[in-house]
């Protein structure tokens, strides 16, 4: 056990080294995994049932005509859509986390979800198409992360100002949100609602490989230009510049990453709730590592949103739920474990 | 006169300090002697910790410059800045559930890059600084099951892992025992004796910074009151100026340093 966790290095004869935690990577190998498995079970899944074997080689370009078709044009779409999803959301909980050393730090609490739908209801308002309702969440997202950093900004963006900034933000957004529903027509009032819930029902490529791409640039960037500093955040803002790690820098390009990663995972599926507040708490816990736990939250933000959406689509017979829903009431109920074990921990 | 031979490494001119728009200190003018054990004492708020925050780059000056080896501070990098200049500053954050090794393993990050996470000096270095704070036995416990004296000397650990000539404390013994307290003080003692570095404290008490400093800084509303050698500059006068304390000095019995003993109130 407790030799798992312990550090590893490897060594290059020309005095390369890098460290990893056995235990870290066996967490990030199975969240992998299961992610692999949750995936090939819901394209196996419904009006077509199909074996996993079968699926396999859909996948791998074998089987018949109709698996392929099923597989590769059907469902693999929406799978993808819901693996990148969860883990642009899983990443953005846990920088943000992270960056305000609270695990109430996510983008559904701190109001940048709640910014997205406002650009979504504006869109959905004014009749928008699906490619301008992805760009209006993705605005609303972007330009709340600007509204609560510059709010958060005098006296420092540490901690908890950030958070309580956020909540309020969120609160005003939530009431602007609730105004535009009210204002929108009938027939857009079933669309908004459906996005409103999260749900990635009849999600195609177009949704996915904006995610990929955004994934594809920003996962390099943060565990590989700021992971190291983001580690060292966590010591205190005055420790972590004392060790040489450049704040002024580092703070802000997080925070613009995580906002982007919301946004954008919002623009693909809704806002999505609970996701970024849960899946770098349980990776942690798995990991047992302190840090943010960067790579493990994203695997696992991937396999929760997955089995999520299996959960929405099978789960409750003939009637296919929005998986924001099936989010909704796993993560409401995590949140409140947390806040209860939080203030036993005296830390609330 | 080789006047460059005679600029310690660490200065700061003409300082002004302030937090968002409230002025802490103006005009400061400060030298810290190389291979100095220097102490900066004054009462509660008058600038001292803010001071620290400065010659350690963590706090902007507003006006005047901070130089390290004749470099404006401010210009320089800041990684390039740790490597030479290291702070344990009054509060710090253990992350939940990290061990003594990785806490004191982390003063490396300056030395480090994505290739290079951890090299044989890295290894070497962080196992010396653990066994220097007597902390070495204690390095697979979580550090937050370490008592404060502990804890405190794990933090000194990882402030000299980072292998800086320079080493600013600002208040190490706040919150100890007096026997922490102690401790603590012999260990920074020990390490600008044995070691060579020059060191930097913030302290409460006079008679431990009489004791331990081998250059004073005394501070009092922002401004510089008095630097020297404690026995020289500390006298009753400037006890009396600078804390509004009627005293006698007398010297330490042990050390022979000065031994600030405050009036007793007239009774009736």
């Amino acid at each position: 056990m407790t030799d798992l966790a312990r550090t590893r290095t490897l060594r290059t004869p020309g005095g390369l080294s890098v460290r990893y935690r056995p235990r870290t990577v066996l967490a990030v190998t199975a969240c992998l995994f299961t992610a692999a498995a949750v995936a090939v079970a819901t394209l196996g899944s419904g009006d077509y049932p199909l074996t996993p074997g079968e699926v396999l080689s859909a996948l791998t370009g074998g089987g018949d005509p109709a698996a392929d078709f099923v597989v590769n044009e059907l469902r693999l779409p929406r799978v993808v859509t819901a693996l990148l999803t969860g883990a642009a959301l899983a990443l953005s909980g846990a920088v943000l986390q992270a960056l305000v050393r609270n695990p109430l730090g996510s983008p559904d609490i701190l109001g940048l979800t709640q910014g997205a739908t406002t650009g979504a209801l504006l869109v959905v308002a004014t009749g928008g198409s699906s490619l301008a309702l992805a760009g209006g969440a993705v605005a609303g997202g972007t330009a709340a992360g600007a509204l609560i950093r510059a709010l958060a900004r005098r006296g420092g963006t540490g901690g908890h100002r950030l958070v309580l900034v956020g909540i309020g933000v969120a609160a005003v957004l939530g009431g602007v949100n609730g105004y535009l529903l009210t204002r929108i027509q009938l027939m857009e009032a079933a669309r908004a609602l459906l996005w409103l819930t999260g749900s990635l029902d009849g999600r195609g490529w177009d949704d996915a490989l904006p995610l990929l791409a955004v994934l594809a640039v920003l996962l390099p960037v943060v565990l590989l230009a700021c992971g190291p500093g983001l580690r060292m955040l966590e010591l205190g803002d005055d420790t972590a510049l004392a060790l040489g790690v450049p704040i002024e820098r580092i703070r802000p390009a997080l925070l613009a990453c995580a906002v982007l990663l919301a946004s954008v995972a919002a623009a693909a599926a809704g806002p999505v709730s609970f996701v970024a507040l849960t899946a770098p708490q349980l990776a942690r816990r798995l990991t047992r590592a302190p840090g943010p736990n960067l790579l493990a939250s994203t695997a696992m933000g991937a396999a929760l949103l997955a089995a999520a959406d299996l959960a929405a689509q099978h789960a409750f017979g003939q009637r296919q739920l929005p998986v924001g829903v099936v989010t909704g009431v796993l993560g409401g109920g995590y949140l409140v474990w947390l806040l209860a074990a939080e203030r036993r921990a005296g830390r609330l | 006169m080789p006047l460059v031979a005679a600029t310690p490494r660490l200065t700061a001119r003409d300082l002004t300090l302030s937090y968002d728009r409230r002025t802490v200190a103006e005009g400061l003018d400060v030298e810290i002697p190389d291979h100095s054990f220097t102490v900066v004492i004054g009462p509660n708020a008058c600038g001292k910790s803010t001071l620290l925050r400065a010659l350690a780059r963590v706090l902007r000056p507003t006006r005047g410059t901070v130089l390290l080896d004749g470099a404006d501070l401010a210009r320089l990098p800041a990684r390039r800045v740790a490597r030479t200049l290291g702070l344990l500053p009054q509060s710090s954050v253990a992350p939940d559930g990290i061990t003594v090794a990785d806490l004191v393993a982390r003063g490396r990050h300056p030395h480090q890059g994505l290739l290079r996470q951890w090299s044989h000096e890295d290894e070497r270095i962080t196992e010396e600084s653990m066994a220097a704070t007597g902390v070495a036995e204690l390095a697979d416990r979580p550090v937050d099951e370490l008592s404060g004296g502990q804890r405190q000397r794990v933090w000194i650990a990882m402030a000299l892992a980072q292998q800086t000539p320079l080493l600013l404390l600002d208040e190490p013994t706040t919150y100890l025992d007096i026997s922490h307290q102690i401790e603590v003080l012999d260990l920074c003692d020990r390490l600008h004796r044995t070691q060579g570095r020059t060191l930097v404290a913030v302290l409460h008490d006079l008679n431990q910074a009489a004791r331990y400093a081998t250059h004073l800084i005394v501070m009092r509303d922002g401004r510089v009151v008095a630097a020297g050698d404690p026995g020289e500059i500390l006298t009753a006068e400037l006890v009396e100026e600078v804390y509004r304390l009627p005293c006698r000095i007398i010297p330490d019995p042990e050390t022979g340093t000065p031994l600030v003993v405050p009036a007793a109130p007239k009774r009736n």
